[in-house]
């Protein structure tokens, strides 16, 4: 019974990764030849850093992935803040329509978003770019700060504020000294996953981009589209690399903030 | 208190990009180009009947597979040491951090006519095979990049399943099946209903898996809405119309998988 466990595991795993390692691998090869192994190059690393569309593209990812998940965080954290001192029908009328973006399909989500750029660009003479993209990425990543901050209220202890404010503190320094804290732990978590999402997405980006202002999801797309170039295997290693460095960074601070709190790691 | 002044900013802005964009998309559907009042989109969705079925069709055997795929594994994971569970997690939601599109691309090199598949079966004197833009590609690109999103609601439940409670069942005179029958499944059935919508939606809802694996002949709902606003057959009325059924669909699956759900636990 345990061997049997682990076989199926190790093929679990194997179905999981031998599609991105048989993709890494090729990312090595001489020819572009997607089936045999000739020999050892990093031609197609050179040609990567050397293509502007994909560079361009990159850095673009970034600064819309940035701008996006700094502007969703703060609009998201005053949300937050309101929402959870709103009475309970419209508290929940409001978390409703924040859950939309996260249960709609997001196909959905990208080609409302398009309806409403296109009737708006015809009358307010503005084309689909960098601004469309940025407006499409805050309204997917708002709700996911707004979950992650929510339980941190429910977990707070209402008294603290109030003790702070009769001990003398402001509402404004009570709030920044007692409640912030509390929440930040939210807040963090909340930025990072608006970030990774607003790297990552494609779908909406797709409909809400316009020819001027691409991510590297819809470039790479359009490589796939085309012939094949092992720029994209190229691509594929680094990513996997870069991943694989922040999931170890990640996983030592949790284990270690886990230690320092002396409670069970997770 | 003024505190829920805060809010307006975000009020402001769900109304205008969340709110006012899906009832764009449900009066788009009900109208026509000079804004009269027409059912003839929602009508015309009706001829595509054979793409539903086959999306409906290929997302049920996908968040089958997965299930069946997912809930072993899942459970010898949550049996497994404290700290190995950590490690183990991550090593299963790694993939999941590289984007869907270099994911299924890897999958086109492995599948395609002169894949790595094919060239290994002719150096055994088998095939080539069809592989590629076959229904059977979609299922597995479906599978491969939802499967983890089986796993994790499946090991949260499972994981919090007390060993007492299956030691007691055994001490107790059941043997294994109905302890796996009348403990283990009825305990994780929440993580079960909640992985079938995370894998449901977005199978069903995809474009670039059948796009990518699937060739032409095996279009879903996705391909269907994006070919009325970004392919050749620019209808945004029949569009809308498709996407107001995809979002019932969604709606119906969530709803009834909620109905099965004891806690109101947030799906996704």
């Amino acid at each position: 019974m345990k061997r049997f466990g682990k076989i199926y595991t190790a093929l679990i795993l194997m179905f999981l990764y031998v599609p991105i390692f048989v993709l890494i691998v090729f990312s090595f090869n001489e020819t572009k030849s997607r089936t045999v192994y000739t020999g050892f190059t990093l031609r197609w690393y050179t040609k990567l850093f050397h293509n502007s569309v994909i560079m361009d593209s990159l850095v673009n990812t970034i600064i819309i992935a940035v701008c996006a998940s700094i502007l969703s965080t703060v609009l998201g954290t005053f949300a937050a803040i309101g929402i959870h001192r709103m009475r309970k029908v419209p508290k929940a009328l409001v978390m409703n329509a924040t859950n939309i973006p996260i249960i709609n399909p997001e196909i959905v989500t990208g080609v409302s978003l398009m309806l409403l750029f296109v009737f708006f660009a015809a009358r307010m003479k503005f084309e689909f770019g960098f601004m469309t993209l940025l407006i499409a990425h805050i309204t997917f990543d708002v709700p996911y700060v707004i979950l992650n901050i929510m339980p941190k209220f429910r977990q707070m202890d209402p008294h603290l504020y109030e003790a702070a404010v009769d001990l003398g503190c402001s509402p404004m320094s009570a709030f920044r000294k007692v409640v912030l804290p509390e929440i930040m732990p939210g807040v963090v978590s909340g930025f990072l996953m608006a970030f990774t999402y607003s790297l990552d997405d494609f779908v909406v980006s797709y409909f809400t981009s316009g020819s001027t202002s691409q991510t590297l999801p819809i470039t790479i797309y359009s490589m796939t589209r085309r012939k094949v170039s092992p720029e994209i295997n190229a691509l594929s290693a680094l990513i996997f690399v870069v991943v694989l460095v922040m999931l170890m960074i990640k996983n030592t601070v949790d284990k270690r903030s886990a230690k320092a709190k002396g409670g069970e790691r997770l | 208190m003024k505190t829920r002044i805060m809010a307006a900013p975000y009020l402001v802005w769900m109304s205008v990009f969340i709110v006012v964009p899906l009832l764009m998309v449900a009066y788009f559907a009900v109208t026509t180009d000079k804004g009269t009042f027409t059912v003839s989109y929602l009508a015309d969705v009706g001829q595509y009947t054979n793409i539903f079925v086959r999306s409906i069709w290929l997302s049920v055997i996908a968040t089958a597979i997965c299930l069946v795929l997912a809930y072993p594994l899942a459970f010898m994971l949550s049996r497994m040491k404290k700290h190995h569970q950590g490690t183990m997690l991550m090593i299963i939601m790694l993939p999941m951090w590289m984007n869907f599109l270099l994911r299924t691309y890897a999958w086109m090199t492995l599948l395609g006519n002169n894949g790595i598949i094919n060239y290994l079966l002719g150096l055994v004197g088998l095939g080539p095979y069809k592989l590629i833009n076959t229904s059977g590609a979609v299922v597995l690109g479906m599978v491969y990049n939802y499967l983890p999103f089986m796993i994790l609601p499946l090991y949260s439940v499972m994981e919090k399943i007390d060993r007492s409670v299956i030691e007691a069942a055994s001490d107790l005179g059941s043997d294994p099946r109905s302890v796996l029958l009348r403990v283990i499944i009825p305990l994780s059935l929440p993580g079960v209903y909640s992985g079938i919508t995370m894998v449901f939606v977005p199978c069903i809802s995809t474009f670039i898996i059948s796009r990518m694996l699937g060739g032409g002949s095996n279009l879903l709902i996705g391909d269907l809405i994006e070919m009325q606003f970004l392919g050749n057959s620019y209808n945004p009325h029949l569009g809308a119309a498709i996407s107001l059924v995809l979002m019932a669909i969604v709606l119906v699956i969530m709803t009834v998988m909620n109905q099965f759900s004891p806690d109101d636990q947030v799906l996704i």
